[in-house]
């Protein structure tokens, strides 16, 4: 028997009825929001996938690169080399409403456009190999920051769909049932009151009509006797 | 205007540097722990951080995920990939889904 706290009156029952209303109503929109948000997840976890192995894959080239070019150069070289960059990435991020969630949309404007700039050395003291190197991680930087957006916007939609996934499930599996018990309980309740009232008075009427038929044969008695 | 940092040993971070990021490069998992408090602290929107680091940070992860920023993305160290990240990806399908259907 669920839901013992709960008083068998008439107003109990209509705070209970629209609460049931309520409720299955926001059963059907959270419902809604989940499968939206499921949709949308799923295409962006697919793309989530085949960039990460893209970058992964790019970067793993870029470092092979690096690899090769700090043993034809010495490490000091190669470091001073890099010291001073020339290139620099100015980042800006606004954040886009997917279903209430927000997610961040990054805008980034490198401050030299020429892809040749990316070298922040001559070329006299170092070796062909660290070019290599630096192109290939250029390469891969595009999709990086890509990768950084549509991961984080996958992580934030996961952790919506579990919030409203749980909503959805403990209202279906839990509230709903539980109020609707609840009301179940106190209209019968309500039912067996009425119908007792109701028998109580037949009673009380059958008593009364007894008590008068006596009466009255009495009375009837007694004027028959004085004849 | 927001900055993009990359964390990592040294070697694996040091190429990013001609793209014109910021790079931290960290000798322990320690010292990566209190930079990347420090980095989201001040304004960063992406962190880069090396799987061979990651591996010791769940933690610290697992604080940054459901923030929005900074976005901690891992990325393949020099040493190789560790399939943290894919993981994670497929990890965050089943946290949402209940089970890894792709």
């Amino acid at each position: 028997m669920p839901a013992i706290n709960v008083n068998p009156t008439r107003q109990e029952l209509t705070r209970l009825k629209t609460r049931l209303k309520t409720s299955i109503r926001g059963h059907k929109l959270l419902k809604d929001k989940r499968d939206e948000l499921m949709r949308q997840f799923m295409d962006v976890v697919r793309e989530n996938r085949a960039l990460r192995a893209k970058v992964e894959e790019g970067l793993m080239h870029a470092h092979a690169s690096f690899t090769v070019a700090s043993a034809v150069m010495s490490s000091e070289f190669m470091e001073q080399a890099l010291l001073y960059p020339k290139q620099s990435v100015e980042l800006d991020m606004s954040f886009k409403n997917v279903m209430s969630v927000n997610v961040p949309e990054y805008q980034f404007k490198t401050r030299n456009d020429d892809p040749g700039e990316v070298y922040p050395y001559g070329f006299a003291t170092t070796s062909g190999e660290l070019d290599t190197a630096v192109a290939a991680l250029s390469d891969v930087f595009q999709d990086m920051l890509r990768l950084a957006q549509i991961e984080k916007t996958s992580q934030l939609l996961a952790e919506e769909i579990e919030k409203t996934r749980r909503r959805v499930n403990a209202l279906e599996y839990v509230k709903i049932p539980q109020m609707q018990e609840s009301i179940k309980y106190i209209s019968m309740k309500l039912d067996e009151n009425e119908r007792s009232n109701t028998i109580r008075l037949m009673k009380v009427k059958d008593m009364l009509l007894e008590d008068a038929q006596d009466e009255r044969r009495q009375a009837d008695a007694q004027a028959l006797a004085q004849t | 205007m927001y900055k993009i940092a990359v964390l990592g040993d040294k070697d694996s971070v040091l190429g990013f540097k001609a793209l014109g990021l910021d790079v931290y490069p960290v000798e322990s998992v320690d010292e990566a722990r209190s930079t990347l408090h420090r980095l989201a602290r001040e304004n960063c929107a992406i962190v880069y951080l090396t799987e061979q680091l990651a591996r010791y940070m769940g933690d610290e992860l697992a604080q940054y995920k459901d923030e929005l920023t900074p976005a901690v993305i891992l990325i393949p160290g020099k040493e190789g990939s560790l399939g943290i990240g894919m993981g994670n990806v497929t990890k965050s399908v089943e946290r949402a889904v209940g089970a890894d259907i792709l």
